[in-house]
């Protein structure tokens, strides 16, 4: 039964955890109230995108698309919108905007996108593998199953020119083809869910908007490398993509897309969700197949790879959920349509998550070679309050901190590597003016740190004795032989690691190091944090002629270092200041001095 | 020939078989690439990053431990870069070890300090940091300090893989990882069945032997008490390592020498009382092959084997020999036969054994049984770590003394008795008595048992004697165990007769050999060695059965009367019993 209009309503963690849930049901109760539910469906779908203006609510058949909308703006959608056909200005991303048919086109934030992995997202119900058919899904498997030998599959992926969007970049076709290689028996197709950078949720929101098209894909590799068998390896800290695929899963099984004779073609294969604890590591392949195994998740040496010896010593493919998503549109366009897409080395889309000192924060697909300075500026709408750009850190934890002379370098892997970062996953950090660097790489490294399964001498030791020195630095005791003992232990963490993890643990130090070294030397020389984020390099002091004595400060310091009578300059004593930087916060005057 | 590889390591040639690790392949060159975690005994961990090498035309650094060679590689081990490298990451391993080398139990033989000096470290540029965790000393034989742990994973790895007991496991992560019990139990609520093999095989100071040498040095100087001594077989193969002699070098008569020196009374041999094992078990395995009694029949002379047994193999404790061990039989034949015939107050009397094993410490108090002279029947055991520190520390030239006998009554040994200290040892003995005894010839056809000899990890036979089939099978190292046992399991689920009549187990690979009290250091090439030395030792005796020993044909004649009499039940046998394997 077809509808007259559809409203969506995305049903991404964060929409939903920002009141999402509410607003779907006051959608339905709105549309129920109004007599209209034989005429107007209310689907929720997966991410929008647009994660800084959340929730999100689009009227199909018009592409309006309302921004921040709350469960009270139900019915007025209902009652404006859906009856009468006039706009909700009030929620629409501009303004000033009245015309109804205003759609993404509108908004800067999907100008330069371009959807592969994030078709459906937004899109579709992820729980109606319905939709998902409609919109061409399971038809490359059929295709593969029918048409193709699984030669042939292997082979139009490797024209696709696509590589892993987990960190690495390992063309997909060649990892497949190694594991086809090896003879035939039990082999393994695993897709790794374990996303763990801090700030991103790319593989969360594929996975929550558009479940089976990871599904397909395994199916497919499976096909071509011989494998029945398939595990999802995901953290039991996204519970909605897990609902969502414990769905799709049965739902594919029930529909004979999954399991034993996929639609009598012969071919049998099916898929096992495990559950991470959480562990960062178990992101790095070896460390993920010890911790399906039951073992402790620690990254074991290569080679053998996996493709040869995997999971219970058999031949595996682990592929990200990124890289899996884009495997139907290559079977069903062509690798030829994939490879024109993108860099000469990178071809096709990578997904970010846009987080940080931004206006736009949210999820983006861009084309490989797209630079930095488009993502941050014209898609993310610059930086917050107007500030001035300081740098931007691809690959979370793993990657560089890349400063403002490579905003115009197309992003790819090979030029992310050439300066000190990496593609990683695909969380994008941007810093502004008021982020100190050596703070900032202090948060990886404590990040990093905390997350070393510890086995390797050099990531375990070289990790803490990097923050140690960066904790030195930003208390104001550093020197320059710290620096030089950093780079030292730097270079042993990135060459003699064992794992990803260690081998690119100190990369936001090495990074910062080659471009913010101004700044450690702020800090060392000058005792001084020019972001003002370093609360041991910080003195505050009231400006005599500005203050008011209005006592506002004094009142809100919370240890009483502020004395003062009213109507007369306040003084704060140095010795009691804890730096919390309220008074500076509350002073309405700029009489409050931070240095 | 196709599964040959060649390459050059620093420039030479060289060809090795597929599969080799550059780390071996250098050696074939005699490149030495310096290593922390590996261990020849455990498949490469990987956890250091000492072992870094160079593919030329890469600047990427590949781990020789675990790396196997490719065609056409062109290794550099040595270079200013990758010198550089390796020497970051040790100067890291140091800054958090603590640097007390003068008072640890490895100093002088300790991996860790012995590559410190190889890179010339005269100072370390990083803070240092040393982890501040409880010292275990919970069990009577070994000790775990966290402090010095270099988590190279190679105890827990031995623990898990080599010995099948899984006490020792990774716990915490990141910095915060250590090798511990599961649950942070402390390792005498483990499984752990202290057979030591982590001690022997850690290759700095954080897991080591319970060091009793000042409760000896005390005994030796108190003049009340009458301090004897006895040595096992293993012993006298290996200590001769810790003063530069090559293993498997016997050096019976000059520890005798060395004992006497440090003011032992009497010096015993724990080979003669394998012969009396020999007598004991021997006898019950006749009785229960030809009376029908319980099969099979499997030794219980190890004590980390027995103590496995009670926490993990229950369903056996019934087929396991009631005999004491050597050790423990020695020690009450001491107080109680020796005593009288002596005419010593056996209270007076302290009892010191000399074992290549941790868990012997353990043995002397496991059960009411090891108290069966009226008094504890060994007071101490040494490991031959120890002992070779006490000789040391007494300034004794070990590798220069005199050989001398050891003392009458319980000094004497045949070959059989010798052959305690390998893997298939009991067995043969028992088998060379047992043949005469049940078919009473003078001698089996051959002496030698070869089928049970080697490092084969089970070693199956079956055994002629005169038409009467004997099917015996013989494990060593514990994590080969379990696969004979399930055999069994198997045979009696399928209400099947047993497979095999008799089963011998050691605890450690190659048996007592390579226990986890002997020097350090041990690898197959070691265990090989030692092993030699005992079996030298065997074909040097003239009598090679334990029937045959004089000593014990007196020991039965003036005072036990027969084996499995009454009074030989009573000092010589004892009970098992069921244990949880986590005591907590």
């Amino acid at each position: 039964m077809a509808y007259k209009q559809y409203i969506l309503v995305c049903g991404g963690t964060a929409c939903e955890s920002n009141r999402g849930i509410a607003l779907f049901d006051a959608l339905k109760k709105a549309v129920a109230e109004n007599g209209l539910v034989n005429d107007v469906q209310v689907v929720r779908t997966g991410c929008l995108g647009f994660c800084e203006k959340g929730p999100i609510v689009k009227i199909l058949h018009q592409d309006t698309f309302y921004v921040e909308v709350t469960p009270e703006d139900a019915e007025v959608i209902v009652k404006e919108h859906i009856i009468k056909g006039r706009v909700v200005s009030r929620l629409l991303y501009d303004k000033n905007q009245s015309k109804i048919n205003v759609g993404i086109e509108g908004i800067d934030f999907y100008q330069k996108q371009f959807r592969i992995v994030l078709r459906n997202c937004g899109v579709i119900d992820p729980d109606k593998i319905d939709e998902y058919i409609a919109r061409d899904g399971y038809k490359a498997l059929e295709k593969v199953l029918f048409d193709m030998k699984p030669q042939d599959v292997i082979d139009e992926v490797s024209k696709s020119g696509l590589r892993g969007r987990g960190g690495a970049g390992f063309p997909t076709g060649k990892k497949w083809s190694f594991a086809a290689l090896q003879p035939a028996g039990q082999k393994y197709m695993v897709c790794n869910a374990d996303e763990g950078d801090p700030g991103a949720y790319m593989d969360r929101s594929t996975l929550e908007g558009d479940p089976h098209s990871v599904l397909e894909a395994m199916a497919i590799a499976g096909y071509a490398i011989g494998a029945s068998k398939g595990f999802i390896y995901i953290r039991a800290e996204y519970p909605l993509a897990i609902q969502r695929l414990e769905n799709a899963i049965a739902q594919a099984r029930e529909y004979g897309l999954l399991g034993e004779d996929i639609l009598g073609s012969g071919f049998s294969f099916d898929i096992e969700i495990r559950l991470g604890a959480g562990a960062f590591v178990c992101g790095e392949e070896t460390a993920l197949l010890a911790s399906i195994e039951g073992m402790r998740g620690m990254p074991r040496p290569r080679p053998p790879f996996p493709a040869v010896k995997g999971l219970w010593d058999r031949p595996t493919v682990i592929n990200n959920v990124e890289t899996l998503a884009n495997i139907p549109v290559i079977i069903l366009k062509g690798g030829l349509w994939f490879s024109k897409i993108g860099t000469a080395t990178s071809k096709g889309t990578k997904v970010f998550a846009l987080t940080g000192k931004i206006n736009n924060s949210g999820l983006i697909e861009v084309p490989m070679g797209t630079t930095l300075r488009e993502i941050i500026f014209d898609i993310g709408g610059g930086i917050r309050g107007g500030k001035a750009f300081k740098a931007a850190q691809t690959g979370g934890p793993s990657g560089g901190m890349i400063p403002p002379q490579f905003l115009d370098t197309p992003i790819d892997y090979e030029n992310l590597a050439k300066i000190g970062s990496i593609m990683g996953s695909g969380g994008l950090i941007v810093m502004d003016e008021d982020d100190c660097i050596p703070n900032i790489a202090k948060f990886y490294l404590d990040f990093t740190v905390d997350e070393s399964c510890g086995k390797c001498a050099p990531c375990r030791i070289g990790g803490r004795k990097l923050l140690n020195y960066l904790d030195k630095i930003c208390d104001g005791k550093g020197t320059h032989e710290d620096i030089e003992n950093m780079r030292e232990i730097s270079e042993a963490m990135s060459r003699a690691s064992l794992c990803g993890l260690g081998q690119t643990a100190s990369n936001p130090v090495q990074s910062s190091l080659r471009y913010f070294m101004d700044e450690y030397k702020e800090h060392i020389d000058g005792k001084k944090c020019r972001a003002g984020k370093c609360k041991n390099l910080l003195r505050y002091t009231i400006d005599k002629n500005k203050c008011v004595g209005c006592t506002a400060c004094a009142r809100v310091c919370p240890v009483n270092a502020i004395a003062g009578e009213r109507k007369q300059p306040h003084t704060i004593d140095g010795e009691k200041c804890i730096k919390c930087g309220q008074c500076y916060e509350v002073c309405k005057f700029h009489a409050v001095n931070r240095a | 020939m196709s599964n040959l590889v060649q390459l050059e390591i620093n420039g030479i040639p060289v060809e090795v078989p597929a599969g080799t690790t550059i780390l071996d392949a250098a050696k074939a060159v005699h490149v030495k690439i310096p290593t922390l975690c590996h261990h020849p005994d455990l498949k490469p961990w990987a956890a250091c990053g000492i072992c870094v090498v160079r593919n030329s035309g890469s600047p990427k650094l590949l781990r020789a431990c675990c790396t196997e060679v490719a065609p056409g590689m062109k290794i550099t081990t040595h270079d200013s870069d990758i010198v550089s490298v390796r020497r970051t990451v040790l100067e890291l391993i140091l800054a958090n070890h603590p640097n007390d080398c003068l008072q640890c139990p490895r100093s002088g033989i300790c991996e860790l300090q012995k590559l410190a000096a190889d890179f010339g470290i005269r100072e370390n540029p990083f803070p240092a940091e040393v982890p501040n965790i409880p010292v275990d000393t919970s069990t009577p034989s070994i000790v775990l300090n966290p402090e010095k742990c270099v988590k190279c994973g190679r105890c827990a790895i031995v623990c898990q893989e080599m010995q099948n007991v899984w006490a020792l496991e990774f716990i915490g992560r990141g910095e915060k990882t250590r090798m511990a019990p599961a649950a942070d139990v402390t390792l005498n609520e483990s499984p752990c069945i202290k057979c030591g093999q982590c001690s022997a095989h850690c290759p700095v100071g954080a897991i080591y032997e319970r060091d009793q040498t000042r409760e000896v040095w005390n005994a030796l100087r108190d003049e009340s008490k009458y301090c004897v001594v006895q040595i096992a077989p293993a012993v006298r193969v290996a200590i001769g390592e810790a003063f530069g002699l090559p293993p498997g070098t016997l050096m019976t008569g000059e520890t005798y020498a060395g004992l006497r020196r440090l003011g032992f009374k009497a010096v015993f041999d724990t080979n003669y009382s394998a012969d009396v094992t020999i007598m004991e078990e021997g006898s019950e395995f006749i009785k229960r092959f030809t009376g029908g009694g319980k099969l099979p029949l499997i030794t219980s002379c190890c004590p980390a084997w027995t103590d496995w047994m009670e926490k993990y193999a229950q369903d056996f404790m019934d087929n396991f020999s009631t005999a004491k061990s050597p050790q423990q039989m020695l020690g009450v034949l001491a107080k109680t036969y020796y005593a009288e015939k002596m005419g010593i107050d056996p209270a007076r009397i302290f009892m010191v054994s000399i074992m290549p094993c941790t868990a012997k410490k353990y043995e002397i108090s496991r059960s009411e049984n090891m108290f069966a002279s009226g008094h504890q029947d060994v007071d101490v055991v040494l490991t031959t770590r120890e002992l070779a520190r006490m000789f040391k520390s007494a300034g004794i030239d070990f590798s220069k003394l005199e050989k001398e006998e050891a003392d009458s009554i319980l000094g004497d040994y045949t070959g059989a008795g010798t052959i305690f200290g390998v893997t298939g040892g009991v067995m043969e003995a028992a088998l060379r008595t047992a043949y005469c005894l049940i078919t009473g010839d003078a001698q089996p056809p051959s002496i030698n048992f070869e089928a049970v000899r080697g490092m084969e990890g089970v070693k199956e036979a079956t055994i002629d004697i005169k038409g009467t089939p004997v099917k015996i099978a013989v494990a060593h190292q514990m994590g080969n165990v379990e696969q004979v046992l399930d055999a069994i399991r198997e045979d009696r689920k399928a209400g099947r007769k047993p497979r095999y009549d008799f089963i011998e187990v050691m605890a450690c690979r190659g048996g007592c050999v390579g226990g986890g009290g002997q020097p350090t250091g041990a690898t197959d090439e070691v265990r090989k060695a030692r092993t030699a030395g005992i079996y030298t030792d065997d074909e040097k005796c003239v009598i090679r059965m334990s029937h045959l020993n004089p000593q014990v044909q007196k020991l039965y004649a003036e005072y036990l009367g027969a084996p499995l009499s009454e009074k030989a039940h009573h000092l010589l046998h004892n009970h098992y019993h069921a244990k949880k394997i986590y005591a907590k």
